[in-house]
Parts: structure tokens; C-alpha cells; sequence
């Protein structure tokens, strides 16, 4: 078995969720190369070859890679994956837009967000937001899988010391450009790599109010993250969403503040070590997958919480 | 500019479904479909561009089988001028389903397809990528602003670390975040008069896709569940629980 996992970095820094599929790799078995695309990216790569358990660090650097355009990174992702078993990379934004269209481009069915291996071939994934798990298998040559992050551990970043090699091929295919970005600002830590992270939603009742859970958060030294409804009415912006269509978590505490515990919510925290819920209805659904629950009204709570760490 | 909008028939984004009791699959019988609700947004959008005059023909598309004609109806009343089912009982994968859609470009040749990113029932956010590849079109994903300019489309995305804008040539793939804009409900009249829209039907044969699957389920289970928890009395007893029992704070 060869594998190729799929580098995610920003061409400066390899992002820890690269980590969870290297360990999914090695569930499944074999020679394991990491592929980095990307523009003046050799610092990720060289991060790449210390990652333990990796063969070989591949690297295609060129300007027209640097935002990862799917009509330009999946043609190549299918011209390397061509000589390996298995072609993987964990669920995030990036990976999501271009690995299904790799995979079209080598004429395989991916399978996405796989959160077991149960061998070469066979793998369970969770559907209809989670509240089922599909034990599913491939009959395609190529395997190309994306690995939800949570379900794995992080590999070592350490340890390693793979080579590096050049890959020349550059596509452009001249379809779309990248124009610009907003990147949201925090030095809270990112909500998929967090160990603690604190969620409001409706009940929060407006985004000034989220400066209590900020707060909190701060002593916590936790990440941020919200419902859909805390989203689309402004509150914060769409990337703190945690749930089915938003990002999934799994940290050591989630604590659910003004969250009612809708489906699509669990789906994206409830394989969380302990959670907390607070709300001042003592029937919602969120309390069901609560470790420990307060039915309290959050403006009280809140500032007595702050007050208590 | 015409516009091909595919929808696909789920189970309603209410309903909590169960794995049948041999496991093998899970249990649809008697539960409410719906229009995939990120389908249901793109459909929404495509009527907005006709409102506006950017539109001049919205198609839309399903494939799957013959009950898939209520949720096209349904995109009818919304406001799509016409439907196309690619009907088939087999059951269907992103690729399968792609080569269909694609087939059906190649006889539309739209110059904007508009998709939703995500299917709520087998969660697979392939579909829209795979087409593209298959169209060698270019794509934007994860959309919540959509606008023309000059002949190209501008795309805001919902990405991981925030939003990103893209300039794409046509024709292109558009998949719909959820935050694209807020679907309205379709008028009686409106249903009324979706029912006399045109809705052709072909199969997979006729389109000359082979949809054999690639992936076979093997069998569904429960996730594991967790373990009935307590209600704690004050904030208080919470950090307590927290420090001494849990131990994920210090
Ligand atoms: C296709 C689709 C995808 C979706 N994807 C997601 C997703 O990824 N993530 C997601 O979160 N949702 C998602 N949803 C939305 C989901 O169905 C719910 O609508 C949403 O999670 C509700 O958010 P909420 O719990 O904040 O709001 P509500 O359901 O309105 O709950 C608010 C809660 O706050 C409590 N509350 C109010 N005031 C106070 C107070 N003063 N003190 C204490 N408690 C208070 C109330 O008792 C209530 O339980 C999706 C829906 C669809 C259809
Ligand atoms: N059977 C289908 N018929 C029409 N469109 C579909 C079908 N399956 C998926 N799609 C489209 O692809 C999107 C993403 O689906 P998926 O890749 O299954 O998550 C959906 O929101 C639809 O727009």
C-alpha cells in the first residue's frame, strides 16, 4: 500500500489537521508520502519531512497553486495520486473543494469523512448528521478519502526525516482567480485544534453579548464557537459555526451556552468529552447529551461563571 | 444567461433517522421528503437572478427516482421555468450523479449551474466539485454572495478561516452555503401553476451514463451514546463538578 496525504498549510506553516490523516494513513497501512501544493512553500515542506512516520515529502511549488484553486490543484492531486492505493486529507474548507474533484478527474467515487478505517478497502463514516454510522466499501483501484479530523489523533510533527522532492507539473487553468480575503483575526485557539472550547447561540440575544464568553473563554484559554442561528443573525461570523454543515469538534469540555441542541448543532459536538449545557429551558434537546447541565438564564450565569475562574 | 439549478429529494431536515433492524440500511419507509435544504437556497437564488434579468431560463434538474418529481415541482413553484428528472431506481453516488448532470449540460449548456454544497442525508459535499471536473468548468463553493460583472462571476466563500472571494470564468459551479440567502415559500398560485411547467424525463440510458456503484454499504449502526448526564444545581457546583470530578479545568 502507498498513501498520499494531502498537505493543509497556508504556504508558510503545515496546519495540524494534516496530522490526523498521516494517523489515518497509518491505520490503513503502508508507505506514507505527504504532497504539499502550494506557492513559495518550502518551509511547509521541510515542516513536512520532521512529521514522524513519513517516506517521502513531495512539493509543487508555483505561483499558480498559492490559493489552492480547485481547477488548478485537482488536476495535479490526480496526475501524483495516479501511483498510490489511497489519496487522503482531513475535512477542512480546502480539502472538501478539491478532493472530490481530483478524484472525478481520476474517475473514483471519494468517500468523505471517514472516522474509522476497518481495512484497505472498508471504512465507516457517519450520514444523515451523524445519527447514523455507514460502515461503506470501495471497489474503486484508487482509494480517495477525506478523514474527519476529530476522529483521529494528531501524528507526531515531530521525528521524522522523510525527503524532499520536487514535483515540476504546474497547471493553470485560467478558470478563476483569487481576489481577496477576510480572515477573522483571534489569538483565541482555532476551534477544530482546541481542548476547550465555549459555544452561545440564539440565546445570546445579540453579538455584544458575546463579549461574556469571550471572557470566559480567555481564562480558559478556550476557542469560540457558535450555533448556525447565533450566525445568521449576525452575532459572529460563519466561521465560528459548529455543526453538521459547519465544523465539527470534539474537545475535552464544549460547553453549550443559549444553545437549544438541534440535530444539526449535535452533529458537530457531541463526541465531545464532557459537555456542559446552560439554559433557561430546562427541556431542551441539548441537555440530553449533557454531562452537566445548569438551567439557569445566561445573563446570570455567565458573569457568576467569569466571577468563579 | 441560463441558468441549471440541481436539486435532490432528502429526508426532511426535521426527521431523526434509525438504521432498519437487520442493519442494513437505514429506514426510510413512511418518513417526510423534502428538497435538500442547500438545494432549496440555490433554487432560491437562481429566481433572484431571473427577478433581477440576469437569468433568462432556470432549469431545474433531479436524479433519482419517479417521486423525485415533487421536489422539482416544488422547484417549480418557486419559480424555475421548467424540470428535468433523470430517472432511475438504482441507488446513486456523487459521480454517478455528476456523469448525469453533466450529460445534461452538455445538451442545456448553461452558462451558471447552481447547486447546494452539501446533501443533509449522505453529507458527502461532492457533488458540485465532481460536475465541475467533469465540465472542466470553474467552481465556487461554499457561496454566500453571488454577482456578475463583465461576464464573470464573483463568488464570496464561507472557508475555514473566514471568507474568501473568487473571480470565475463561465460557465461555472456555484454550491450553496447557508447563509446565500433565506428561500421563500412557494404562493398556492404559485403551486398551481407549477403544475402545468414542463417536466421532462429520461434515463441514464438515454443520457448514456453507466451508474453502477462504486462504493457498496456494507451495513449502518448507532453511534455510540452517551451516557445520561446530571443537572447541577448553581454555577458554583458546576466548577466544582469541573475541577473535581471531570477534571478539564484546574
Ligand atoms: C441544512 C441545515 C443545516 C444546519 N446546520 C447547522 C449547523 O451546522 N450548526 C448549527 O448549530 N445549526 C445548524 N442548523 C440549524 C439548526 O437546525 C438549529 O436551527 C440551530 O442549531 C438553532 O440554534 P440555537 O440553538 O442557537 O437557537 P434556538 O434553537 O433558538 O435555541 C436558543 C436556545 O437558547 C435558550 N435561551 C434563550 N435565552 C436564554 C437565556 N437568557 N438564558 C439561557 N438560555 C436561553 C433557549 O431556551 C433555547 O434553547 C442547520 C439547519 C439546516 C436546515
Ligand atoms: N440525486 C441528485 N439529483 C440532483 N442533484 C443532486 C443529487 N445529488 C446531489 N445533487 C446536488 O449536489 C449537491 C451536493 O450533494 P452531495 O455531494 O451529495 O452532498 C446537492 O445539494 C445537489 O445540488
Amino acid at each position: 500500500m502507498s498513501i498520499l496525504v494531502i498537505a493543509e498549510h497556508d504556504n508558510s506553516s503545515l496546519k495540524p489537521a494534516t496530522l490526523n490523516s498521516v494517523t489515518a494513513a497509518q491505520a490503513i497501512g503502508g508507505d506514507i508520502d505527504i504532497l504539499v501544493i502550494g506557492s513559495d512553500c518550502q518551509a511547509v515542506a521541510e515542516q513536512a519531512a520532521q512529521v514522524a512516520g513519513i517516506s517521502k515529502v513531495l512539493v509543487a511549488d508555483n505561483a499558480a497553486y498559492g490559493h489552492q484553486l480547485a481547477e488548478n490543484v485537482a488536476p495535479l492531486i490526480a496526475e501524483v495520486g495516479a501511483t498510490y492505493s489511497h489519496v487522503l486529507g482531513t475535512a477542512t474548507t480546502t480539502i472538501k473543494n478539491i478532493l472530490p474533484r481530483a478524484a472525478a478527474l481520476m474517475d473514483v467515487q471519494a468517500i468523505s469523512e471517514i472516522s474509522a478505517v476497518v481495512s484497505a478497502d472498508t471504512f465507516k463514516r457517519p450520514i444523515y448528521a451523524g445519527n447514523v454510522i455507514a460502515t461503506v466499501q470501495s471497489s474503486d483501484a484508487i482509494k480517495v478519502l477525506t478523514v474527519r479530523g476529530t476522529a483521529f489523533d494528531a501524528a507526531p510533527a515531530e521525528g521524522g526525516s522523510a525527503s524532499i522532492e520536487a514535483v515540476a507539473s504546474a497547471h493553470n487553468a485560467g478558470k478563476s482567480e483569487f481576489k481577496g480575503e477576510e480572515v477573522a483575526k483571534s489569538d483565541r485557539p482555532e476551534l477544530t485544534a482546541a481542548k476547550i472550547v465555549v459555544s452561545g447561540g440564539r440565546g445570546m440575544g445579540n453579538g455584544d453579548n458575546f463579549s461574556m464568553i469571550y471572557s470566559i473563554a480567555d481564562k480558559l484559554g478556550a476557542g469560540v464557537g457558535a450555533s448556525r442561528a447565533a450566525v445568521d443573525a449576525g452575532f459572529v461570523p460563519n466561521d465560528m459555526q459548529v455543526g453538521q454543515t459547519g465544523k465539527i469538534v470534539a474537545p475535552d469540555l464544549y460547553v453549550a451556552v443559549g444553545i437549544s441542541g438541534a440535530i444539526q448543532h449535535l452533529a458537530g459536538m457531541k463526541d465531545s468529552k464532557v459537555i456542559v449545557a446552560i439554559n433557561k429551558d430546562e427541556e431542551a434537546p441539548i441537555f440530553s447529551v449533557a454531562d452537566y447541565g445548569l438551567v439557569a438564564d445566561l445573563f446570570t450565569a455567565l458573569p457568576e461563571l467569569d466571577a468563579a475562574l | 444567461m441560463k441558468v441549471l439549478v440541481a436539486v435532490k429529494r432528502v429526508v426532511d431536515y426535521n426527521v431523526k433517522v434509525r438504521p432498519k433492524s437487520d442493519g442494513s440500511d437505514v429506514d426510510l419507509a413512511n418518513v417526510k421528503m423534502s428538497i435538500n435544504p442547500f438545494c432549496e437556497i440555490a433554487v432560491e437564488e437562481a429566481v433572484r437572478l431571473a427577478e433581477k434579468g440576469i437569468a433568462t431560463e432556470v432549469i431545474a434538474v433531479s436524479v433519482g427516482a419517479k417521486q423525485c418529481q415533487e421536489q422539482l415541482r416544488t422547484a417549480l413553484a418557486l419559480g424555475a421555468d421548467r424540470a428535468i428528472l433523470v430517472e432511475t431506481d438504482e441507488s446513486l453516488e456523487p459521480l454517478a450523479i455528476a456523469k448525469c448532470l453533466k450529460a445534461v449540460c452538455d445538451a442545456e449548456s448553461p452558462d451558471l449551474i447552481l447547486m447546494g454544497k452539501q446533501a443533509i442525508d449522505g453529507d458527502n459535499n461532492q457533488t458540485g466539485q465532481m460536475l465541475a471536473a467533469l465540465l472542466d468548468c470553474s467552481q465556487a463553493t461554499f457561496a454566500s454572495e453571488l454577482s456578475f460583472d463583465d461576464g464573470k462571476a464573483t463568488v464570496i466563500r464561507e472557508v475555514d478561516g473566514g471568507l474568501q472571494t473568487l473571480e470565475l470564468t463561465l460557465p461555472t459551479i456555484v454550491t450553496s452555503d447557508l447563509r446565500l440567502n433565506e428561500p421563500r415559500y412557494a404562493s398556492l398560485p404559485n403551486i398551481m401553476k407549477a403544475k402545468r411547467k414542463p417536466l421532462d424525463v429520461k434515463t441514464p440510458d438515454d443520457l448514456g451514463v453507466n451508474i453502477t456503484p462504486r462504493v457498496t454499504l456494507l451495513g449502518v449502526e448507532l453511534p455510540a451514546e452517551r451516557q445520561a448526564g446530571i443537572k447541577v444545581e448553581d454555577v458554583a457546583m458546576l466548577v466544582d463538578k469541573l475541577k473535581n470530578e471531570a477534571k478539564v479545568i484546574s
